[in-house]
C-alpha cells in the first residue's frame, strides 16, 4: 500500500517534471493574475480585501491545476491502473501530490503577492500553517471532484460547478483562519477554527477513500 | 388500511394551518406574531432534511446494491427536498425582512442555506450531463454522499462557531429553549409530519409516474 502510494507520486512527478508546459502554464497564471492585481491595486491596505484576493488566486489556482488530475490519463494507463493498483493507493496518492504541489505553488504565489502588494501578515507561522493545511483540503476535495468530472465527460465546467459548493464550508474556516492570522490574533482564538480545518482535512480524504473505488470500476 | 398515512398527513396539515394561524402564541417583542412562521419555516427546513436523508441513504444503498431502483427514488427525492428548501428560503426571507428588516443578510446559516441549494443544483446539473443511465446513477450518488457531510457540518457545525442572528446559533438561543411553550410544540411537531407526509405522498407519486414512463419507453 505505501509502496503504491509512492509509486503513484513519483510516477506524477516524474510526468510533471518530463512536460513542464502544465507547470509553466501555472506559473504564468500566478504572474498574470499576481501582477493584474498589483496593477489595479498598487499597495493593498485593507486587510479583508488583501485575504479575498488571496484565496481567489489559490482557489482558481487549484481548479486550474487539479483538473487535469484524472483527464490527463489516457484509457490504457487507467486499464494499468487498474490491474496492478489498489484503488486506495491511487485516490490517496493522488491527493497528497497535488496537496504537495498546490502547497509549493501556494507558497510562490505568496511570495509574490507579498512582494508586490504588501505582506500584512503578523503571524507568520500561522498563516503557512493554515495555507499548508488549505491546500490539502482543497487538494482532496477538487482530486475527488476531479474523479467524478472526467467520468462525466465535459470536464472543466462541470468540475467548478460540482467543486464550488462542496469547497464553501472549507474556505470559509480557511478565511476566517488566515484573516485571523494576518492581524495577529491570539493563538487560543483560532483554535477552534484550528480543530474545525483539522477535522475536515481528516474528513474529505476518508470519504474519498470511501468512494473512489465505486468510481473506479466502470 | 394503506392510505391511513394520507389520511394522517391531510388531517395534520388542516390541523396546522387551522390551530398555527389561530392558536394563542406567546407575545415577544420584535417576533410579535410573526412567531406563527415557525410552523411553516421551521417545518420546511425539518422536511427538507428529512427528505435529504432518504436521498442519501438510497444513494448508499445503490452505492452497494446496484439496483436502478434505488438511484430512481434517490432523484425523485432529491427533487422534492429541494422544493422544501424553495419554500423554506422563501418563507425564511419573509420572517428575516420584518424582524431582521432585510430579506437577506450575511449570515453563516443563511450562507449554508444558499450552499445547500447550490449543491443540489449541481448534484441535478451532474445528473443531466450523461446519458448512460447506470454511470449517471453511480456518479450522483457518489458525489451526493461526498458533499453531504461537508453541507451538514456547514449547516450545523459552523453557524455554532461564529456569531449569528439566527436562533440557536453563536450564543443565540434556540426557540426550545424558552420561547416555545408547550401550547406552540403541540402544533410544532404534528406539522413537521404533516409536511413531511405531504412530501412522501408527492414523491411517491412522481417515483410511480417514472416507472410508468419508463416502462413506456422500454
Amino acid at each position: 500500500m505505501f509502496n503504491q502510494i509512492r509509486l503513484i507520486i513519483f510516477k506524477e512527478w516524474k510526468l510533471e517534471w518530463r512536460n513542464r508546459a502544465a507547470m509553466a502554464g501555472l506559473m504564468v497564471f500566478i504572474l498574470s493574475g499576481v501582477y493584474i492585481s498589483y496593477l489595479s491595486f498598487k499597495k493593498i491596505v485593507d486587510v479583508s480585501a488583501w485575504n479575498a484576493l488571496f484565496w481567489l488566486l489559490i482557489l482558481f489556482m487549484a481548479v486550474n491545476a487539479l483538473a487535469k488530475s484524472f483527464m490527463a490519463e489516457s484509457r490504457g494507463l487507467q486499464l494499468f491502473y487498474y490491474s496492478f493498483l489498489n484503488p486506495y493507493a491511487v485516490i490517496l496518492g493522488k491527493i497528497i501530490y497535488n496537496g504537495l504541489m498546490l502547497f509549493l505553488f501556494g507558497i510562490i504565489t505568496f511570495f509574490i503577492y507579498g512582494i508586490l502588494l504588501g505582506n500584512p501578515v503578523q503571524d507568520m507561522g500561522m498563516f503557512i500553517l493554515t495555507v499548508l493545511l488549505g491546500c490539502f483540503g482543497i487538494s482532496s476535495v477538487l482530486t475527488m471532484i476531479s474523479a467524478i468530472a472526467s467520468r462525466a465527460g465535459h470536464q472543466s465546467s462541470l468540475m467548478a460547478i460540482l467543486g464550488f459548493p462542496v469547497l464553501l464550508p472549507l474556505l470559509i474556516v480557511l478565511i476566517h483562519l488566515s484573516k485571523n492570522a494576518i492581524d495577529g490574533i491570539d493563538f487560543s482564538v483560532n483554535l477552534k477554527y484550528l480543530t474545525m480545518l483539522t477535522a475536515l482535512n481528516l474528513l474529505v480524504p476518508s470519504l474519498a477513500y470511501i468512494l473512489f473505488p465505486y468510481l473506479w470500476r466502470e | 388500511m394503506p392510505n391511513v398515512w394520507k389520511i394522517a398527513c391531510v388531517v395534520l396539515l388542516y390541523f396546522t394551518l387551522f390551530a398555527g394561524f389561530l392558536m394563542p402564541v406567546p407575545e415577544l417583542p420584535i417576533l410579535n406574531e410573526s412567531i406563527r412562521n415557525l410552523y411553516f419555516h421551521v417545518t420546511m427546513w425539518f422536511a427538507m432534511i428529512i427528505h435529504m436523508i432518504v436521498t442519501i441513504i438510497y444513494s448508499i444503498r445503490y452505492l452497494a446494491g446496484g439496483k436502478i431502483q434505488y438511484d430512481l427514488k434517490a432523484e425523485q427525492y432529491a427533487i422534492t427536498g429541494m422544493v422544501f428548501g424553495i419554500a423554506g428560503l422563501i418563507t425564511g426571507m419573509i420572517w428575516a425582512r420584518f424582524t431582521w428588516g432585510a430579506f437577506w443578510v450575511n449570515d453563516t446559516k443563511l450562507n449554508g442555506a444558499a450552499a445547500a441549494m447550490l449543491m443540489y443544483a449541481a448534484y441535478f446539473i451532474l445528473r443531466q450531463s450523461t446519458e448512460d443511465d447506470t454511470k449517471r446513477a453511480k456518479l450522483s450518488a457518489v458525489y451526493l454522499v461526498f458533499a453531504f457531510p461537508l453541507m451538514m457540518a456547514f449547516i450545523y457545525i459552523l453557524p455554532r462557531m461564529t456569531d449569528s442572528l439566527h436562533p440557536g446559533n453563536g450564543g443565540n438561543p434556540a426557540f426550545g429553549q424558552y420561547d416555545l411553550d408547550n401550547q406552540m410544540r403541540l402544533v410544532f411537531y404534528p406539522a413537521i409530519l404533516g409536511w413531511t407526509l405531504l412530501g412522501v405522498w408527492i414523491t411517491s407519486i412522481r417515483i410511480r409516474i417514472k416507472k410508468l414512463w419508463n416502462s413506456h419507453e422500454n
